[in-house]
């Protein structure tokens, strides 16, 4: 025991302390949007505004930088209490039918999103069905912020799981509208948005890429966010957010790993400290026997 | 002359007046009445061709002793496979995948489990295989057989037919049962080795038909016919009844005609036979037993673990159940984006019950990696690498006979580190069943300088005793007996005869001459080389004598005599030639003696007499036999030398010698012819009174004799047995002896190979105290005696005395029956060594069944011959020594190893790592599989419940069997938690792995 969290104790130090660090000099800003962009007369009733198609759904929101932001700044939307993990939600798509399109007309594994009018939906499934369709426009002071909304994939699944010669086709055209529509004459792999989303979050709260900026944020710099809020939260008591964070290469802020390590790393100097202080106070001789099973059981004999 | 007869033609007969009496039913010469069920086989002979079809058709000589062929392998071999828990479970998985509520693909459940079942069915067929090979080299070993007109061919054994004439010739075994019809003696005598059928090493007389005597050469069988009608196919070694029909008449068989397949043809040139029974419906065969298969506890255990991993599994289904029951009646109705509204069974939230339910069975599937689905097969793997390593441990090579240890059977490796009895047999096994001349007394003098194994262990243990006080801690390396405790050493300038250890200048090279009484040591030597039935053969490559004696003693005896310079080399119908050298004269003298009559040596009569005529025309009577036999024969006169002949003989028995005492008459022609016509008037008696009659006339010859000498043989231990045992004994396994001698030769060698040590108290338990005819009175006296023996233990106060429980075997046969059997091993267990004395073949499977039932621990039956196969086969773990001579122990054994002293390191080291490995390998395994199978649990939490797997479907698939296998099996293969001279060092380690640190 000694040896092992003496061994241990050394090296990991630096790494544990350079862990926390890389977490720490992450700057994040994080905004809830959900609740305040529902004007107060539907404050009471969220679904009924989310579902109402006339109502206006912009809204605005200012954001003050604290810190100094480097570029590049990465732009999340977060989403709580949503169950993208969900078995019958991941199982509803077909990865065929987005790499080979109407070719491929086996869409069964889509149900219940497969088709609509008898005709195919493109791309099929809860998973696209559900597509999250706000949008945010920065502007700091009164200049634009230019947000890059392009590779915001994975290269590979932009390469060679959505298909380039497949064209959205009747998709959101039944009774039940989900989420965001697409353009139909975009090809999948160039709707960034959709691939994003298409890859199921792992956890129930989950951060998708938005886009980029690609300029430095100063402190004191305001942001306003021109938002719309489309995408329906209300109905099962989630939360969205915004987020706005820098990146070390250790990915996102998380204290999590640094923390833990540290705690590890100072139980095993305490105990190690302990052994150390009985083995100077009461030693025994390398290779003593006096304890073994045998002995003791020999006294007793 | 027809057939070439190699040898001169002996009467062998001639040398046996009571081992081969004819059966009385000969006398009678009334055939066996043969009729009604279970006499049905009808064998014509010479005529096999009438075997090829109905309704004559019997077996053919083809054997097989596989347990699957190509049809019955699939199904057989898959219904070995679904006995273990795991495979069932993971079969219904297998299927369950099918259904589209599966959460994985069903590729990643079946592919695992065809490689884990492929696995192990592939090392079945291997090993069946091998099986196989076994079979056909036997089936295909060549005999003679005839094929018409007098012709002789070789032959596979597999196509020998029912009523075939066979000729075998010497050192060949028998292809099937055979009916002895001739052999190149003239009267018909064979010698048969049964030792693959009894374990017994001497041989056995067999005697043909007078009236198929004539059948003596391959012309004979032209127009040889007969038929044999006799009973059917059956298991019983020592019967048979059966007629045969012959030249219009019939003629009863017995036991003493009929030759047992797996049973070898000695000191016998040729013989003629008719097939009888062959393949499955020979006796050998429909004794052979199905070997058991034997489970090792770690699998046992092991099943528990399935068992509680399978309810774990369970409960986190029931759990996930539970979650998702609760998720899905309150909150998916909310969740629009999975559109509660148009959900089918498994995810209706309106039908919440049934869509737990669904969820329960894939659940089910889910946490399957909870069960570690390759753990049996990697515990075959580890173990057929462990058993490599056994094989290839150079410290188990017996370099002499060039054999190395052989683990044949790999699921036990680890329980050797579990042993806690041994139940070792004597002969072959502690001892080389080797006897060797060691110290002869001769006229009161006694000679031989040489000290036994027991005298040595007795200084050694006096050495001990000076240099320390018998404590446990003195375990360490320099102990060899060799320094410690004499100065003669045992290895002479002189090349060491084989079975002739004796040294003393007195009597060597001729100086015996000089000694005091120069008769009696003549007539010594004489009786050595004269006195026995043996058969000189000349080794053709070393050009010097080997004898075929019928015990290895008279062997013994005959090389002894043949260094002393008096060499046994031809023996004719009626004489015995022998090279007598003398100091005196250069050459060798070539004497002849005239055999006159031979009464050969029993059981019963334990002696043995030659009446000779030397060529001076002096009638001698000849005796050797059991020390008081012939103490009580001797005349007045001849008793000069008795009293120290009796001390040397107690000297030579405490040695742990095997002692046999020598003795002679002169007698004149009158007397002989008196008493001889009397003899061949017994021998030629018809009549059921005949033995009596022929006891009764040997008993008047044997009388009066003038005692000459005793002489000392020993059965050598083996080397390094009394360390070997020393060691076990200390790691605190008990040893149990199951031995066929006397009582006292057994406390002999227990002395001798430090099982018995002059500290303990000897317990014996014997029958022959009380009356033997009244069953009850005996047992109740054995009961008394174990009863007593055991308060005698538990009221011992030294903490460290110990007790050695000593029992002959008609005493067994009381103390196993049921009433008894469990005071019985109270008492043995509280022994630290148990010697049970004069036990059968059967006896020694009943005391291991005895002691493995009885107490619940692991026994370990250690043998050398087929007499020790019941017991190997019936312990948890079989050790065959695979040294001299007989497969049939290592056949039926688990390890085999060369020597006995190999046993030390095979438990303490291999046994050790072998344990240690398994068990932490399992461990590890399980561990691998719980902490893997709960992120399952875990990420579920996540996801409502919904059953969403966390891993893609193929890293799930190589998880167990590819990415996590190898350094599990690393650890199993390799493990060494402490080198193997610590394990030998430090002994009492295995005391703590018998705690049984798993599970």
């Amino acid at each position: 025991m000694l040896m092992v969290a003496a061994s241990q104790q050394p090296l990991p130090c630096p790494v544990q302390y350079h862990h926390l660090q890389g977490a720490k000099r992450v700057v994040e800003i994080v905004e809830r949007y959900d609740a305040e962009c529902v004007p107060d007369a539907y404050k009471s009733n969220k679904v009924a505004y989310i579902k109402n198609g006339s109502i206006s759904k912009n809204c605005t929101k200012l954001l003050k930088v604290d810190k100094l932001m480097k570029a590049p700044i990465y732009i999340y939307y977060q989403l709580d209490n949503y169950y993208q993990n969900h078995r019958r939600y991941v199982k509803s798509r077909s990865d065929k039918q987005l790499l080979d399109g109407l070719q491929n007309n086996d869409t069964s594994s889509c149900k219940p999103e497969e088709s609509n009018g008898g005709l195919p939906v493109v791309p099929c499934g809860l998973v696209a069905w559900s597509l999250f369709n706000d949008s945010y426009i920065f502007t700091r002071g009164a200049v634009p912020l230019k947000v890059n909304r392009k590779n915001i994939a994975w290269k590979s699944d932009r390469d060679h799981k959505f298909g380039k010669r497949v064209y959205p086709f009747n998709f959101q055209n039944g009774s039940l509208i989900g989420g965001g529509k697409l353009d139909p004459h975009i090809p999948l792999s160039d709707q960034e948005d959709l691939i994003v989303w298409m890859r199921t979050a792992a956890l129930p709260s989950f951060r998708k890429l938005y886009g980029r900026i690609e300029e430095d944020l100063h402190p004191s710099d305001l942001i306003t966010v021109n938002l719309t809020n489309n995408y329906n939260t209300y109905s099962f008591g989630g939360a969205k957010k915004l987020v706005l964070s820098t990146s070390s290469w250790l990915g996102g802020k998380n204290d999590f790993l640094g923390v833990f390590y540290i705690f590890v790393g100072s139980s095993c100097i305490f105990i190690s400290l302990v052994f150390l202080l009985l083995h100077l106070k009461d030693s025994r001789p390398c290779g003593d026997a006096t304890f073994s099973y045998w002995n003791r059981k020999n006294v007793s004999l | 002359m027809a057939g070439g007869r190699i040898r001169a033609r002996i009467r062998r007969s001639h040398l046996y007046t009571f081992a081969c009496l004819r059966a009385r039913s000969t006398e009678n010469n009334e055939p066996h009445s043969i009729q009604g069920p279970g006499y049905s086989r009808i064998v014509h002979c010479n005529k096999s061709e009438m075997h090829q079809k109905p309704p004559l058709q019997y077996r053919s000589n083809y054997i097989s002793t596989t347990r699957y062929n190509i049809i019955t392998f699939l199904p057989k071999a898959f219904f070995e496979q679904f006995r273990r828990v795991a495979n069932i479970y993971f079969l219904v998985a297998a299927i369950c995948s099918l259904l589209s509520i599966s959460p994985f693909s069903p590729v990643s459940m079946i592919a695992p489990l065809a490689f884990v079942l492929g696995a192990s069915m592939a090392k079945e067929g291997v090993e069946d295989w091998r099986r196989f090979m076994q079979d056909k080299k036997v089936n295909s070993r060549k005999a003679s057989v005839h094929k018409k007109e007098g012709i002789f061919s070789e032959k596979q054994w597999k196509d020998i037919r029912v009523g075939d004439v066979v000729k075998v010739e010497k050192d060949n075994f028998f292809p099937a049962d055979l009916l002895l019809l001739s052999s190149s003696y003239e009267d018909g005598l064979c010698y048969v080795e049964t030792m693959n059928l009894d374990g017994e090493t001497n041989l056995k007389v067999k005697r043909s038909l007078e009236a198929t005597l004539t059948l003596d050469s391959d012309d004979c069988f032209r127009d040889f016919m007969g038929m044999i009608k006799c009973e059917d196919p059956n298991p019983s070694l020592y019967t048979f009844v059966g007629n045969l029909e012959y030249d219009r008449q019939i003629y009863p068989l017995d036991p003493a005609q009929i030759l047992l397949r797996d049973s070898k043809l000695r000191n016998t040139a040729y013989v003629y036979g008719v097939v009888i029974f062959t393949g499955h419906d020979s006796k050998v065969m429909q004794n052979s037993m199905e070997a058991p298969s034997k489970r090792s506890g770690i699998e046992k255990q092991m099943d528990h673990i399935i068992y509680l991993l399978l309810a774990t599994l369970i409960i986190v289904s029931l759990i996930s159940s539970a979650g998702f029951f609760y998720l899905t009646k309150t909150e998916m109705p909310r969740w629009w984006y999975l559109r509660p509204q148009q959900a089918e069974t498994c995810y209706d939230p309106e039908n919440a019950f049934a869509s737990a339910l669904c969820h329960m069975v894939a659940a089910f599937m889910l946490y399957g990696y909870l069960i570690p689905i390759s753990l049996y097969v990697s515990i075959e793997m580890v173990k057929f690498l462990q058993a490599l390593f056994i094989n290839q441990d150079i410290n188990m090579y017996d370099e002499e006979s060039g054999v190395p240890a052989d683990a044949r059977t790999s699921n036990l490796n680890e329980e050797l580190g579990q042993v806690d009895t041994i139940l070792s047999d004597k002969t072959g096994t502690l001892t080389c069943n080797q006897m060797d001349f060691l110290k002869c007394s001769i006229a009161g003098t006694s000679y031989g300088v040489r000290a036994s194994e027991v005298e040595l262990a007795a200084a050694k243990q006096m050495a001990m005793e000076l240099e320390d006080d018998g404590s446990f801690s003195m375990a360490g390396g320099c102990r060899s007996p060799e320094i410690v405790v004499t100065s003669k050493d045992r290895k002479g300038d002189k090349p060491s005869v084989k079975g002739f250890s004796f040294e003393d200048p007195r009597l060597m090279d001729g100086n015996w001459t000089k000694e005091p009484h120069t008769d009696e040591i003549l007539l010594f030597f004489r009786i050595l080389a004269l006195c026995h039935t043996a058969v000189p053969e000349l080794n053709e490559q070393t050009g010097k004598l080997t004898y075929e004696a019928e015990s290895p003693d008279e062997g013994a005896f005959l090389i002894a005599a043949r260094e002393f310079g008096f060499e046994y080399f031809k023996r004719t119908q009626s004489s015995v030639f022998i090279n007598e050298k003398y100091p005196d004269t250069t050459k060798a003298v070539q004497r002849e003696y005239k055999i006159l009559n031979l009464l050969d040596f029993t059981s019963k009569r334990k002696r043995m007499s030659v009446i000779l005529q030397d060529e001076e025309g002096q009638i001698f009577a000849l005796c050797k036999g059991a020390d008081s036999i012939i103490f009580e024969r001797l005349a007045k006169n001849g008793r000069a030398h008795e009293e120290a002949t009796m001390k040397h003989l107690n000297e030579y028995g405490d040695n742990g010698l095997r002692t046999l005492a020598l003795a002679y008459k002169k007698l004149d022609e009158k007397e002989y012819m008196a008493w001889n016509n009397e003899f061949i008037k017994a021998k030629t008696a018809i009549g059921g009174d005949r033995e009596g009659m022929l006891e009764k006339v040997s008993d008047m010859m044997e009388k009066d004799f003038i005692l000459v000498g005793a002489t000392a043989v020993e059965d050598k231990l083996q080397k390094g047995v009394p360390q070997c045992i020393d060691k076990l004994a200390q790691a605190g396994l008990k040893i149990w002896v199951l031995t066929g001698d006397k009582v006292e030769t057994a406390i002999n060698i227990g002395f001798a190979c430090s099982l018995l040590r002059q500290e303990m108290k000897q317990i014996f338990i014997s029958s022959t105290i009380s009356d033997p005819f009244s069953e009850k009175a005996v047992k109740e006296s054995i009961l008394n005696q174990i009863t007593n023996a055991t308060q005698m233990i538990k009221l011992e106060k030294d903490p460290h005395a110990a007790f050695a429980l000593i029992i002959d075997g008609k005493t067994l046969t009381y103390a196993l029956e049921d009433d008894m059997k469990f005071q019985f091993l109270h008492l043995a267990v509280e022994c630290a060594s148990v010697i049970c004395c004069r036990v059968s073949p059967k006896q020694k499977g009943l005391v291991t069944r005895l002691v493995k039932e009885g107490t619940g621990k692991t026994t370990l039956a250690v043998g050398d011959g087929a007499n020790d196969v019941g017991m190997i086969q019936e312990a948890d773990i079989g050790v065959g020594i695979s040294g001299v001579e007989g497969m049939q122990a290592v056949m039926a054994s688990d390890f085999a190893i060369a020597q006995f002293r190999f046993l030390e390191r095979l438990l303490v080291v291999h046994g050790h790592w072998c344990y240690k490995r398994i068990s932490q390998m399992i461990c590890y395994f399980i561990y691998k599989n719980i902490a893997f199978g709960l992120t399952f649990f875990y990420f579920e939490a996540a996801t409502a419940f919904s059953g969403q797997a966390i891993y893609y479907d193929w890293y799930m698939i190589l998880f167990n069997v590819f990415l996590t296998s190898l350094p599990v099996i690393a650890l199993g293969v390799f493990e060494q938690d402490v080198s193997s001279d610590i394990c030998l060092q430090v002994i009492a380690l295995r005391e703590n792995l018998q705690q049984n640190f798993f599970a």
